[in-house]
């Protein structure tokens, strides 16, 4: 940037307006990483939409989800701000010791879903309980005196900022600089509810009790210092008859924690109730329930992809926020990457209007799909020339082949809720417990071709007729659900067995009773000779195998023939549908590259092999070694992994001047081969010190001139 | 009653008042008054009262200074985070509100000394002042020279003025290294059976004659005294438990007469209410509510905190927990025996020195460095980890869970040191969820 000033000196430069809009603006970012040019903008709006539509239904559904524990936290808080004194009698009230009212919220490990849940249980507390609520975090609290700094700032500040919106801010009952103490919070709170309570003020309402309690919520228990969150109910609990104080505490882990954090003389003086939030898996199913088990969303992931974020949920984090950010990932990636995506929208309106305005180039690309050359090499030899020339021809081809997804997959989940409900209580759960494991099975390729499924389905030839019937009325009551043409047919088909089993009860009696005496047991009764014995019970068992099937028995096969059916006719993997990549998101190495990120196997590959992120050809060598034109450090890293625990550095300044002389091209002969000069030198020390900075390295006093290696492995 | 409180100074009546007011108590109040000695009088500088939780120190005194009217200050150290806070609370009750503003921000002790100095004059009292400090035992942790200069604070600010230090910890334990003034030592024993029979008897419940309620107190004394002497304790168990006592009563099946009966149908709920609600496992409101219900219906007993032991943890945590267990428990030495396909035969009595021979649970959780935590983890886990950075977050998301306990280390970068924190049974629990043997792999159990 230039000035017109000849002078020297500090100039500031503002940025122009109409730049700092340029940097912001996100669709440009969009479509500069597009690849597919012409559409970008479209793109970015189409998933811009959908990412708004998921988000607004996880938060619907995390609302939902936390209801339950959170109404039961208010109906706590409000029982004990209308007072246990007041229920009991006055003798109990006098000899009972006053308690801290304390609620132990435990919400399992996934910290990092914690904060949501914290939010809306203070934003529920001040609409309807009080507005004295203050959030702590142990890490701004290290000492007491923080502690009581961070309980004052959040409650007298937050009335503050609230009497200043009530336009008579000039009393701040708080002066800065004063001694923060719950004395002082106690005065504070006295005149706010002497204020409060003269006749004639918006404030006093019917519903908020006279004396609203002071909530103090300690988001991560586990966290905390023990000495100073003692030290902190011990001084509570001296405030307890002037301040109606209620303590929330977050627990991670279990509730036993609070016995292992306080003693007995102080946990004594609380009273502690427990709220047991959702578990977190149970939260996952939920949330996979209805973002990907559902046909709404035209965005799909894989198995791979899905397995990627399973298992990092599952392995690593058990976290929902990161999963449902993986899946935005892979949502951005789709749309970003993909340029058919244009294709992937909520309406059917929206499909055909794309789908007419694909451009020649955007139709080429459809028919350079794997999924849509297959589809073609299936049609007529004239078919198949129209759909490569004419492009009208085509469109309306994608139009109804898109139609065709559409519908599958309407089919698709329906059947799959059907095949979870009848093999999930099966002795061993050869299909996965959670619908997901069924549902990654199924993408993955036929699932009526593995052993699982087939184990399965001897084991549903088995059941017995009450737990079948139940089951297919669990079946019946999915299917009623759904609305596309084919699964009313199979509703009617199911409904058809169900009446036939129900008629079986009433005409079964008769038919039962006289089939099956026949006369093998007779015969036994004969007094006979071990052949003939061998012989009859040989009979037996030919007799028993092609024993006429029961009623209930051909019905059942019949009611499972028709569950395989069904089977196989809709829950065959979206890969072999036409033109499934525009919905499927597949890279599931890219996501995983991003979300489980190795830092160390990255360094570890710029060390040993430059070649990967420099693309040199100069560093290319044969047999997969460091080549000795590589970078200082390459060649530093890959000596000292030759070394022993201990390095001398002297030998290894000695190695490396030899192989960077071999580098230069001198002559192993000559004198000055495998010299070490000042600059070798101190190349060589600026690479040593590198390494140690990336921690391979450290100095030890164990021995002069050696240096200690922190990893292990080597040549 | 068995000696009434008599000193020359003050108004017999008003003395007999003050005594009814503590029973057990009158002769320790008798001492502290010959102490304290007539009003006018210049007192001891300071005077150091102990005994164990309860046991009325700071009711006495407060009660004596409250009712007798002597001017005083009280404050309790747990309270102040700072000394400055100390000194606003002290100035503040002796000398009125204006004269703790004249106290500098973070004021130290020569400050509170040169103000009180300046206001004692101002305020000339014919009565010996009080400064009475409790929980005394935090004062170690603030300022070395506070306590000293506590203890004969008479002397510097020129006054009549007398520190009462109240604490549960004996006097040897507070003298510094380099010595201090001597303040006079007087013990509060604890009350006996007799004497908390007598002070709990006292809170009757107006619709209940004082002999039954005297006969509850027995029973409750009978169950809870091995195991808590605490007054306050005891008083919040009384209120607890009474109503339960009393309902038999209520319905007319037994007379009040009839203690036997009524002990039969408390006994077991007081033994109850020992192992629940007296360890807060469950809260007192619960046990309310539960004495309430078992009329209607026997079952569901309430689960006690405790009886939530499980966490739920992500699948490698888990096995990052058993790693560092066992890296904890078993000698760094025996890893090539348990982690090596062939390790060779290694005789456990020849193997180890001497002192690795006592059982490891016994002597509690080693120190590991993170290598040796890795490696392990590598080795106990089926399939082939990535050594990604979510692994290393989870060893330090399991540091603030507290099942992980990270150890005070000059190299924190390159080589931490962790120690694991959970108990056997809980590591068990674990690893029987992803069906690992860990007793197979503990060196003890071998």
């Amino acid at each position: 940037m230039s000035t017109s000033s000849v002078s020297k000196g500090c100039f500031v430069f503002k940025p122009s307006a109409k730049k700092r809009r340029k940097t912001s603006d996100i669709v440009d970012y969009f479509s500069h990483g597009c690849d597919g040019g012409e559409d970008s903008s479209l793109r970015y709006t189409l998933c811009k939409k959908l990412w708004e539509t998921i988000k607004e239904e996880t938060e619907s559904l995390q609302d939902e989800l936390n209801r339950q524990i959170l109404e039961g936290l208010l109906h706590f808080i409000k029982r004990c701000c209308s007072g246990p004194r007041h229920t009991a009698g006055p003798w109990e009230a006098r000899m009972r010791a006053s308690e801290i009212p304390t609620a132990a919220l435990v919400l399992g490990v996934n910290v990092p879903d914690h904060d949501m849940t914290f939010q809306s249980l203070c934003e529920l507390l001040q609409q309807s309980v009080t507005p004295h609520v203050a959030c702590l975090q142990a890490k701004e609290c290290g000492a007491l005196k923080s502690l009581m700094r961070k309980v004052l700032e959040r409650l007298v500040g937050s009335a503050a900022e609230e009497e200043e919106d009530e336009e008579e801010g000039d009393t701040h009952p708080h002066p800065k600089g004063a001694h923060c103490t719950l004395a002082t919070l106690c005065e504070w709170y006295e005149t706010k509810s002497k204020k409060s309570s003269t006749p004639g003020k918006k404030r006093s309402s019917e519903e908020e009790p006279a004396r609203p309690p002071i909530v103090i919520i300690f988001k991560d228990l586990e966290a905390f210092n023990p000495r100073v969150l003692q030290d902190f109910i011990l001084i509570c609990s001296r405030y307890v008859e002037q301040l109606p104080l209620i303590l929330v505490f977050g627990i991670a882990t279990s509730p036993s924690t609070i016995q292992q954090v306080l003693p007995h003389s102080v946990s004594s003086l609380l009273c502690i109730e427990l709220f047991q939030s959702l578990s977190c898996t149970q939260h996952l199913s939920t949330v996979m329930d209805k973002l990907i088990l559902t046909h709404h969303f035209p965005f799909k992931p894989n198995a791979k992809v899905l397995q990627v974020l399973v298992s990092i949920f599952l392995y690593h984090d058990f976290s929902v926020r990161n999963f449902i950010k993986g899946l935005k990932l892979a949502l951005l990636e789709h749309y970003l990457n993909q340029p058919l995506s244009v294709l992937c929208c909520e309406k059917k309106e929206e499909v055909e209007l794309n789908t007419t305005q694909l451009s020649h180039r955007g139709l080429e690309s459809v028919r350079q799909l794997a999924s849509f050359r297959r589809y073609v090499e299936q049609q007529q030899p004239q078919e198949q020339v129209a759909l490569l020339t004419s492009d009208q021809h085509m469109k309306e081809t994608c139009k109804k082949l898109l139609k065709d997804l559409y519908k599958y997959h309407k089919n698709y989940y329906p059947v799959l809720r059907c095949l979870h409900a009848l093999t999930r209580s099966l002795p061993r759960v050869p299909l996965g417990k959670q619908i997901r494991e069924l549902h990654i099975t199924c993408l993955e390729g036929n699932v009526w071709e593995r052993e699982e499924y087939r184990s399965a389905m001897q084991l549903l030839r088995m059941l017995a007729k009450e737990e079948l019937l139940r089951e297919l009325r669990g079946c019946q009551e999915i299917l009623k659900l759904c609305r596309s043409t084919k699964m009313r047919v199979s509703l009617e088909r199911l409904q058809e067995l169900l009446d036939q089993f129900e008629r079986l009860d009433e005409a079964k009696p008769e038919t039962a009773a006289n089939e099956d005496m026949t006369s093998p047991a007779k015969s036994m009764e004969k007094k006979t000779d071990l052949f003939q014995l061998q012989k009859t019970l040989l009979e037996m068992k030919e007799t028993r195998r092609t024993k006429k099937l029961s009623g209930f028995e051909i019905l059942r096969n019949e009611a499972l023939d028709f569950i395989d059916a069904l089977v196989r006719s809709h829950l065959v993997p979206p890969e072999t549908q036409p033109l499934h990549e525009v919905c499927y998101y597949s890279s599931s190495a890219l996501l995983r590259r991003h979300l489980n990120a190795t830092p160390r196997t990255s360094i570890q590959t710029a060390l040993s092999s430059p070649y990967h992120y420099l693309q040199n050809d100069a560093l290319l060598t044969e047999d997969g070694g460091v080549s000795n034109a590589a970078p200082d450090l390459c060649i530093v890293h890959k000596l000292h992994l030759e070394c022993g625990r201990l390095i001398n550095l002297y030998d290894w300044l000695e190695a490396y001047a030899t192989v960077v002389s071999a580098a230069e091209g001198k002559d192993p002969e000559s004198e000055e081969y495998g010299k070490v000069d000042e600059l070798k030198h101190a190349r060589f020390i600026q690479a040593v010190s590198e390494l140690q900075f990336l921690g391979f390295i450290k100095s030890t006093k164990q021995k002069t001139d050696h240096v200690a290696r922190l990893t292990w492995g080597g040549c | 009653m068995t000696a009434s409180l008599q000193h020359p100074g003050y108004d017999p009546e008003r003395l007999l008042c003050v005594a009814e007011k503590m029973p057990c108590r009158v002769a320790q109040a008798g001492t502290l008054l010959s102490l304290m000695g007539e009003p006018a009088q210049y007192s001891y500088p300071s005077i150091f009262l102990y005994g164990h939780r309860s046991t009325g120190k700071s009711h006495v005194i407060n009660t004596l200074l409250m009712d007798l009217e002597l001017p005083h200050a009280t404050v309790s150290c747990v309270e102040c985070v700072s000394v400055g806070l100390m000194f606003e609370r002290v100035l503040l009750a002796l000398f009125g509100p204006d004269t703790s503003t004249l106290l500098p921000r973070s004021p130290s002790l020569s400050d509170f000394v040169r103000i009180y100095r300046q206001q004692a004059p101002l305020s000339p009292a014919n009565q010996t002042r009080y400064i009475v400090i409790e929980k005394a035992e935090l004062l170690r942790d603030m300022d070395s020279n506070l306590l000293p200069v506590l203890v004969r604070l008479q002397e510097l600010v020129d006054d009549n003025v007398t520190v009462i230090l109240l604490s549960e910890i004996v006097w040897d334990r507070f003298r510094p290294n380099t010595g201090c003034f001597e303040p006079l030592i007087l013990y509060f024993p604890d009350y006996s059976k007799g004497d908390l029979q007598q002070i709990l008897s006292q809170d009757i419940h107006p619709s209940y004659s004082p002999e039954l309620y005297s006969a509850f107190i027995n029973i409750l004394l009978g169950v809870f005294y091995s195991v808590c002497r605490d007054l306050r304790e005891l008083r919040h168990l009384a209120a607890l438990n009474f109503s339960k006592f009393c309902e038999p009563l209520k319905e007319g099946k037994v007379k009040e007469s009839d203690t036997h009966k009524l002990w039969r149908n408390i006994e077991p709920h007081l033994k109850k209410a020992m192992q629940t609600v007296y360890l807060r496992d469950v809260s007192s409101v619960q046990w309310e509510q539960q004495l309430q219900q078992t009329e209607e219906k026997e079952c569901a007993a309430l689960k006690g905190l405790s009886a939530h032991a499980h966490v739920e943890l992500p699948y490698y945590s888990k096995f990052l927990l058993i790693a560092a267990y066992l890296a904890s428990y078993n000698p760094a030495r025996t890893d090539r025996r348990f982690f090596l396909k062939h390790h060779g035969k290694i005789k456990k009595t020849n193997f180890l020195k001497k002192h690795e021979k006592t059982s490891n649970h016994l002597l509690g959780p080693k120190p590991f460095p993170l290598d040796r935590l890795l490696a392990i983890f590598y080795s106990v886990v089926d399939s082939r980890v990535a050594p990604s950075a979510s692994v290393f977050s989870q060893i330090s998301s399991l540091v603030t869970l507290q099942l992980l306990t990270q150890l005070g280390h000059d190299d924190q970068l390159d080589a931490p040191k962790y120690k694991c924190a959970v108990a056997l049974d809980f590591i068990r629990a674990i690893s029987r969820t992803v069906n690992f043997d860990i007793v197979k792999y503990l060196y003890d159990f071998l």
